[in-house]
């Protein structure tokens, strides 16, 4: 969908060693002008050292970064096209607001009204109108990270960089920013490049997300194929929950594969429901989401083609959604374990919260099924 | 239960007293009359002080102690200032065994650094002078500067700096504009602090200052002159003044620069 824009960012074969560590393994990637793209992975994975990289903090060791089609090796990091809003905001306590903000403007020819007006027109895009006077470590969290975000958006840069931004931020500020982040980025245009360890929120603002493991991108796709078909178990894994059952291939012809997976009986499954890569070298394995099946009262319909009947073994209620772990009848015929799998349920209204032990079915489509081999 | 606190509190006042009754004794007898000292005080008197301005070689004194101390104290800040960056915000092979090296002075008898350093000016073959005061001045205070210093150094937020650089000022620059300003009370403190050990330090004044006095040395040389006590007892009490003003003032920066930053200290020492 955004294949005709112009690349922004190209990383080529970038590699980092500090001394023995091998940070950055091969990382080839290509960022589209104007895209909101996000680096994802655990802490250690190399998302910020690679961010860094392009910020020019860091020299890579092998390849080359190439911003708006310019190769960068030989631009420090003051003469980039790129701008960051630190995890730690890296507000210059010392000043005022609008001194903060209007810090990448003091090489600026431009006159002192013009800065100002500038600097204020900064404020108002983030929200912070009429905050300039302020002193700059009187403010909030929240208001630090659009200060940081104003001071770096005042320059225009082509790239703006965020490290962790929402980290610090409690759990209702942090929803708060991250749609006022989308907003800014579209009203900016600006290409956004966002790490973060929260699969959450890379799914939230992300038009596109690289999840990176041991310094290696894992996949590069949007949300919702990103979500819906995981590229390997360890993906599968790392964004929102999955269940994993051990399947037993019978066969495979036309890329369509049938499987037997415990509890679920035999099922085909076509090509683009099964991910080759399984470096995980745990054999063939079935995953399914959470939401994607539901549970049915014994006599109630439903237009799934599927169905199990299971035992509830442990109930979590969260207020709006009930997570249930079921054991899944006939699953432990296959090798002797209780499989157990976690569905979740909206408590909507009319809908009771089902109790341990309760016998209930549970309706489901292969469609929902991928398997990783 | 409430008499329970009066044997600590006694002590606690006990303690004082003896720590600052010497101290309130040197103003009483700067401004008495006998040349004595020895209670009961005679009238009231400014001889001494006038005794004191008029005295040719205490003011040569005072200068070369405040030259001395002026300089150690710029030297010892600044070259602090490079080893507590670099410790603070690079690692390096043998940081760890460089840095306990340079803090080493701190605890090593002054006697003997006095002595070292004598030996090895005098067999290198240069001048005792004041200068050779200021070296032996600066080594001595560097630990107290880089111990301040780290301190402060060490609770700044390493983004800064880097911010500052991603907006386009130079790595200088960045220094100048953001760490400067943010580590000053730090500054200050190590000024202080480096000014008051030159001032009064004796031993290494005494040993490398060739024919020159200092103001230790000369209160020294003159305490064998009875005569001459009164006139002692005026210079301290100006001492224990001009400390109180630069105590005050040096609490006074502290306080303002952390009420600007937002009440985080970053090293304040006094």
């Amino acid at each position: 969908m955004t294949d005709d824009r112009k690349p922004m960012i190209e990383c080529r074969g970038v590699h980092k060693h500090y001394g023995d560590y091998h940070a950055l393994r091969g990382i080839d990637l290509t960022i589209r002008a104007g895209e909101f793209f996000s680096l994802l992975g655990p802490s250690g994975c190399g998302k910020t050292t690679l961010l860094r990289t392009i910020a020019g903090f860091e020299d890579i060791s092998e390849g080359a970064i190439l911003i708006d089609q310019k190769h960068m090796e030989e631009v420090p990091a003051n003469k980039r096209p790129t701008n960051m809003v630190f995890q730690s905001y890296a507000i210059f306590p010392h000043l005022t607001v609008a001194q903060n903000v209007a810090f990448g403007l003091r090489r600026d020819p431009r006159g002192k009204a013009e800065k100002a007006a500038l600097v204020e027109e900064a404020l108002a895009m983030v929200g912070l109108r009429g905050y300039g006077n302020r002193a700059a470590h009187a403010l909030s969290g929240g208001q630090r990270q659009r200060v940081a975000l104003a001071r770096a958006l005042i320059l225009k840069p082509k790239v703006l960089l965020l490290d962790e931004p929402l980290s610090a931020l409690d759990r209702k500020m942090r929803e708060q920013m991250q749609v006022e982040l989308i907003k800014l980025q579209r009203q900016v245009g600006i290409t956004f490049v966002l790490v973060t360890h929260d699969q959450e929120e890379a799914l939230v603002m992300s038009d596109r997300i690289a999840v990176m493991f041991e310094g290696e991108i894992a996949q590069l796709d949007g949300p919702e194929a990103l979500y819906a078909r995981p590229a390997s178990r360890r993906v599968a894994d790392f964004i929102g929950v999955m269940n994993f059952l051990p399947a037993h291939i019978l066969g495979e012809s036309d890329g369509v594969a049938t499987v037997e997976a415990p509890g679920l009986g035999v099922v085909e499954l076509p090509a683009r429901q099964i991910s080759r890569a399984n470096p995980d070298d745990e054999g063939p394995t079935i995953g399914f989401r959470p939401e994607t099946m539901t549970l049915v009262g014994p006599n109630q319909a439903h237009s799934q083609p599927r169905e199990t009947n299971a035992t509830i073994d442990e109930v979590v209620y969260y207020g709006d959604m009930t997570y249930y772990d079921l054991r899944l009848d006939g699953a432990a015929a296959i090798d002797g374990k209780a499989h157990t799998v976690r569905i979740s349920m909206r408590n909507v209204f009319g809908r009771d919260v089902q109790e341990v032990g309760t016998r209930t079915r549970l309706a489901w489509s292969p469609g929902s099924l991928v398997l990783f081999r | 239960m409430k008499g329970q606190g009066r044997g600590l509190q006694a002590y606690a006042l006990l303690y004082l007293l003896f720590l600052y009754a010497p101290i309130i004794l040197l103003p009483l007898f700067a401004f008495n009359s006998g040349t004595i000292i020895a209670f009961p005080l005679q009238g009231f008197t400014t001889d001494w002080f006038s005794q004191m301005w008029a005295n040719a070689t205490l003011r040569t004194a005072l200068t070369n102690s405040l030259i001395i101390a002026v300089s150690a104290a710029i030297l010892a800040t600044c070259l602090g200032i490079f080893a507590a960056r670099a410790s603070t915000r690079f690692e390096f092979p043998g940081k760890g065994g460089m840095m306990g090296f340079i803090l080493l002075p701190m605890v090593l008898p002054e006697i003997i650094v006095a002595m070292s350093l004598l030996v090895v000016l005098l067999g290198a073959g240069v001048q005792l002078s004041i200068l050779t005061v200021i070296v032996g001045h600066v080594l001595i205070c560097m630990p107290y500067a880089i111990a301040i210093l780290t301190t402060a150094f060490s609770s700044l937020d390493k983004s800064l700096e880097e911010a500052a650089y991603d907006l386009g000022e130079t790595r200088w620059s960045a220094f100048r504009l953001v760490t400067l300003p943010l580590v000053m009370p730090g500054i200050i403190s190590s000024l202080l602090i480096s000014f008051t050990i030159s001032l009064d330090e004796f031993i290494i004044a005494f040993f490398l200052a060739g024919n020159q006095p200092t103001l230790p040395t000369y209160i020294f040389s003159q305490l064998r002159f009875p005569k001459q006590i009164p006139m002692i007892m005026a210079l301290g009490t100006v001492l224990v003044a001009l400390s109180i003003v630069l105590l005050a003032l040096g609490e006074y920066f502290r306080r303002r620069g952390n009420a600007r930053m937002g009440g985080n200290p970053t090293g304040g020492f006094l």
